[in-house]
């Protein structure tokens, strides 16, 4: 992938070249590729004068952040407590069957990607999934197909709207 | 304003927003229009209400008439019934557990009626992205308190006799703190709000955000007054969208409104507050840790002494507080340290808002005062718990803390008192418990979260986390044995003592807890080689009873289909079976089955 | 918006005042317009606007308006009760928009019973 090197140009200036905001300049950059692209990264670090093991160290310490490319629909199981003891794990292994990965993996056809997550704060609906920014409470093993179908075309249907 | 005969509240928590309160909100605003009554009756969304199990729900003001579980099919009919012929639609409300007939209102329905709001003042009651609405509900009078007529000294002093404990984590006492930090030397001071609610099970932080921001920034402002500071900080989780947008929101309108900013109600008191967004790791919820992360580093937490009070944010004196610390702050200068102190207990006063979640009927947040019996809030708020099965224990402090089981049900809920038996208050995750609990594997589950999250400055967290992991992992799988026990203690106790900050020296309490009070569940995986609630799949075995299959299922074959290991084989109409040697435990045929055929030992 | 001061707080807060009355559910009065269907087809659509225009011009904040459902005496509809703090409730009976204008001009601000449109003091139960 290009470098855009204006838009990494731009965010750079809006942070005043602030090295304390490196983490928010990496969220911004995660936040527009959903990863932070070895390129870019090589970028910024230039850009930015600072060395690129401080990068990765910030990018293997936060969770936010991913090295390889997330699904189009990332898919994220709470692995909370309260979901925990409803039942996530087995929910996740369900997921893992249905659509041919791992936690953790992104699907070839970069379709799907699993994930879990520690508390969405939603602990009430457990367990839960978030599919992009769409989420699904009180989730058993038998809705996950029903779920997964609305993203298997390109077409979507988002049943909330969090912003 | 305009005067309306009846407001409809509608939550617009994280919880009800995803079960569709916004289409119910439009649908609802669109059916008002329609009917004529736009100018009588009025649409008005808040933050969360609490009751997030029963989402997306409604209260009708000035009858405070509670709805559940609304959907826009609903709506149509609520609002000819309800709004316009003045019939409320006992359908839709809320019928408790074991009850036929609805509780109408709100205030007398069980879950809601025993809670005490302070820090949730405002929930359900005001719309979140108005200022105007918490002014409304005497907003900001506890500021014009604080900033005319009181020196520091004063509110420092208000916030030390009412005796405010921290809702944090440890419970250290608000006034001294701040106290601490008005008397370090050097003239640059910071307030941080802690927001970054790490405890998986606990939201309360997020709901204060999400329903009343306004309590936040007016008890920062205060604290900032009373401890000198000039800029204050938000730290707050990434995972929270809808609650960093509504601070932010609330952030522009007090600037707009002269309340945060230069010269402070003409008072030559200047202040702003800053919002961090957290890049996700819960050791970050550690305020050391937090000021790392702030100061742009990577959020490993520093060895105190010094302590944040006198070497913070940059090595200035920084005071840190949790959301609902601040929250409490407005109340106290308003109403006073004394009213306060009435309330809870002789050493933890006030209220405390504890998520209620896990295998309980009514989950949610509640408000109580402190000293509550534990059974209060399992039974009384709480509901009991599901399909009559059997309270085992509840979880409370997070990774850091413990299980409380069944025999000490009439625990008093404070500092003292969860200490004493093992757990702690942390930041108020209840997380309950039943039969089908395996407490081994709880025990195991937080110290795979604590050995994730282990920012891995420190061995003993690092290396000793991942230590009992393994040997928890053993006992579950059946491979543990006795001596395994002896381990897991003396490994705890060398953990607890050497790690660097507190998600180490706190990481083994689940542990200790849990063989505290349930010692046997352990000896059976390890002698009998058996999970007693049948969670620990390694030590299960899965059958399929041929008769239910047939008769009930017809060999309907979803259970083969679903085996991700083809061990199981069988024709439509017939009995299938599940080869032993194959099977990897993985308990899919179980959860597929419909019929209840599969059988699991 | 220029910078407010402590006073306008109280200004805010009274402003806001109906709004709030509403939530708590405290008002110092309590208008109930029966709305059954008889009572809409009678016309307690016009009396409703009526009352809630007399809400709105005299910027009254500490009164409720409520609707309920047929009080059962279909054949003098439009309908309303009006419930003063710690006062028995009174049922006002074949209402005209002008009617509910002395009701609440007598009634609801100065506490006189308009005795000439009542229909009885008293409930069979209470609201
Ligand atoms: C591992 C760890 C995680 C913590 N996470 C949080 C948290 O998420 N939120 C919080 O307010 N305090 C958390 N704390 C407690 C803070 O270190 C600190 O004590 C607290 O923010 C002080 O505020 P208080 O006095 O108002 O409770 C955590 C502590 C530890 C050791
Ligand atoms: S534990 Fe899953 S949302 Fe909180």
């Amino acid at each position: 992938m290009e470098v855009e090197v204006e838009f990494i140009d731009e965010m750079i200036n809006g942070y005043n070249r602030d090295k304390r905001a490196i983490v928010s300049m990496l969220q911004d950059i995660q936040d527009k590729y959903y990863y932070l692209p070895e390129d870019t990264l090589a970028y910024l670090s230039s850009a930015m004068e600072v060395p690129i093991s401080l990068l990765y160290g910030f990018a293997t310490f936060y969770r936010t952040f991913s090295l390889q490319p997330r699904g189009k629909h990332p898919i994220s199981v709470c692995m909370g407590t309260a979901c925990h003891v409803r039942g996530a794990g087995r929910i996740i292994e369900k997921i893992e069957r249905e659509i041919d990965i791992k936690l953790g993996e992104t699907s070839d056809d970069l379709l799907y990607s699993l994930d879990e997550v520690h508390c969405l704060g939603c602990c009430g609906l457990a367990p839960v999934v978030t599919v992009g920014d769409d989420l699904y409470g009180k989730i058993t093993v038998t809705k996950i197909p029903g779920i997964l179908k609305k993203y298997k075309t390109s077409k979507e249907e988002p049943v909330s709207q969090i912003d | 304003m305009k005067p309306y005969r009846a407001e409809l509240m509608v939550c617009a928590g994280t919880g009800c927003v995803s079960n569709g309160a916004f289409q119910v909100k439009d649908a609802l605003e669109n059916e008002i229009k329609e009917r004529g009554l736009e100018n009588e009756v009025r649409v008005v969304t808040t933050g969360c209400n609490g009751f997030c199990g029963v989402g997306p729900l409604l209260v009708v003001h000035p009858d405070g008439i509670f709805y559940q579980l609304l959907t826009t099919k609903d709506i149509p009919y609520l609002v000819e019934e309800h709004f316009l012929k003045g019939r409320p639609v006992q359908r839709l409300m809320y019928t408790p557990p074991e009850d036929k007939l609805p509780v109408p209102k709100m205030s007398e329905i069980e879950f809601f009626k025993h809670q005490m709001l302070i820090a949730l003042r405002n929930r359900g009651i005001i719309d979140p992205e108005n200022i105007e609405e918490y002014i409304a509900r005497d907003g900001y009078t506890g500021l014009a308190k604080a900033l005319n007529g009181m020196t520091p000294e004063e509110i420092i002093q208000t916030v030390k006799d009412s005796k405010l404990r921290g809702r944090g984590g440890a419970g250290f006492q608000t006034g001294v703190k701040w106290e601490l930090t008005r008397k370090a030397k050097e003239k640059t001071k910071y307030i941080v709000c802690n927001a970054d609610e790490g405890d998986p099970g606990a939201y309360m932080d997020r709901s204060i955000l999400e329903s009343d921001p306004h309590s936040i920034l007016e008890g920062m402002i205060i604290g900032a007054r009373a401890i000198g500071a000039q800029q204050g900080f938000i730290y707050i989780r990434h995972e929270y969208p809808l609650a960093m947008k509504r601070l932010l929101i609330a952030i522009d309108q007090a600037k707009e409104y002269g309340l945060l900013g230069d010269n402070i109600f003409d008072t030559g008191f200047s202040f702003d507050i800053q919002v961090h967004r957290g890049a996700g790791a819960f050791v970050c919820g550690e305020e050391t840790a937090l000021l790392s992360a702030l100061e742009g580093q990577r959020g490993e937490p520093r060895p105190r002494p010094p302590y944040p009070v006198e070497h913070g944010l940059s090595g200035y004196p920084t005071n840190i507080n949790n959301v609902e610390t601040w929250a409490n702050i407005p109340v106290i200068i308003s109403r006073g340290a004394k009213w306060y102190a009435e309330i809870g207990t002789e050493n933890s006063k006030g209220t405390k808002v504890f998520s209620l979640v896990g295998k309980i009927n009514n989950t949610g947040l509640v408000e109580v005062p402190m000293g509550i019996k534990l059974r209060d809030i399992i039974y009384g708020i709480g509901g009991g718990i599901p399909d009559g099965k059997k309270f085992k224990a509840v979880q409370t402090g997070g990774p850091s803390g413990g299980c409380i089981p069944d025999s000490l049900i009439d625990l008093p809920i404070d500092y003292e008192s969860l200490k004493e038996a093992g757990s702690m208050m942390g930041s108020g995750g209840m997380v309950v418990m039943d039969e089908d609990t395996c407490m081994v594997d709880v025990a195991r589950y937080f110290l795979t979260f604590t050995c994730d999250e282990s920012c891995g400055k420190c061995s003993p967290c690092r290396d000793g986390t991942k230590y009992l992991l393994d040997i928890l992992t053993r006992i579950t799988e059946g491979k543990g044995n006795m001596e395994d026990l002896d381990l897991l203690e003396g490994l705890s106790k060398v953990v607890k003592e050497t790690a660097l900050c507190g998600l180490g020296q706190t990481a083994p309490n689940p542990i200790l807890t849990t063989m505290k009070y349930f010692r046997d569940e352990y000896e059976s995986h390890i002698k009998d080689k058996k999970c007693p609630a049948k969670v620990c799949r390694q030590l299960n075995i899965y059958t399929i009873d041929e008769e239910r299959c047939v008769t009930e299922g017809h060999g309907c074959g979803v259970c083969m289909r679903e085996c991700p290991e083809k061990a199981i084989t069988g024709e439509k109409k017939k009995a299938h079976k599940i080869n032993q040697e194959i099977c990897v435990k993985c308990g899919a045929c179980y959860d597929v089955c419909r019929f209840g055929a599969v059988i699991v030992e | 918006m220029p910078k407010i001061t402590p006073k306008d707080l109280a200004r805010i807060r009274e402003k806001s005042r109906q709004s709030t009355t509403l939530r708590e559910g405290a008002g110092r009065a309590k208008v109930t317009v029966h709305m059954g269907t008889c009572g809409i087809a009678a016309g307690a659509r016009d009396i409703m606007s009526a009352l809630m225009k007399e809400v709105e011009s005299r910027d009254v904040k500490d009164v409720l308006v409520t609707t309920s459902g047929c009080a059962g005496l279909c054949s003098r509809e439009p309908m309303i009760t009006v419930e003063l703090l710690d006062q028995p409730p009174i049922k006002y009976v074949d209402l005209t928009k002008e009617k509910m204008q002395k009701i609440f001009e007598d009634h609801v601000m100065n506490g006189n019973i308009v005795n000439e449109y009542a229909l009885a003091v008293g409930s069979e139960r209470a609201h």
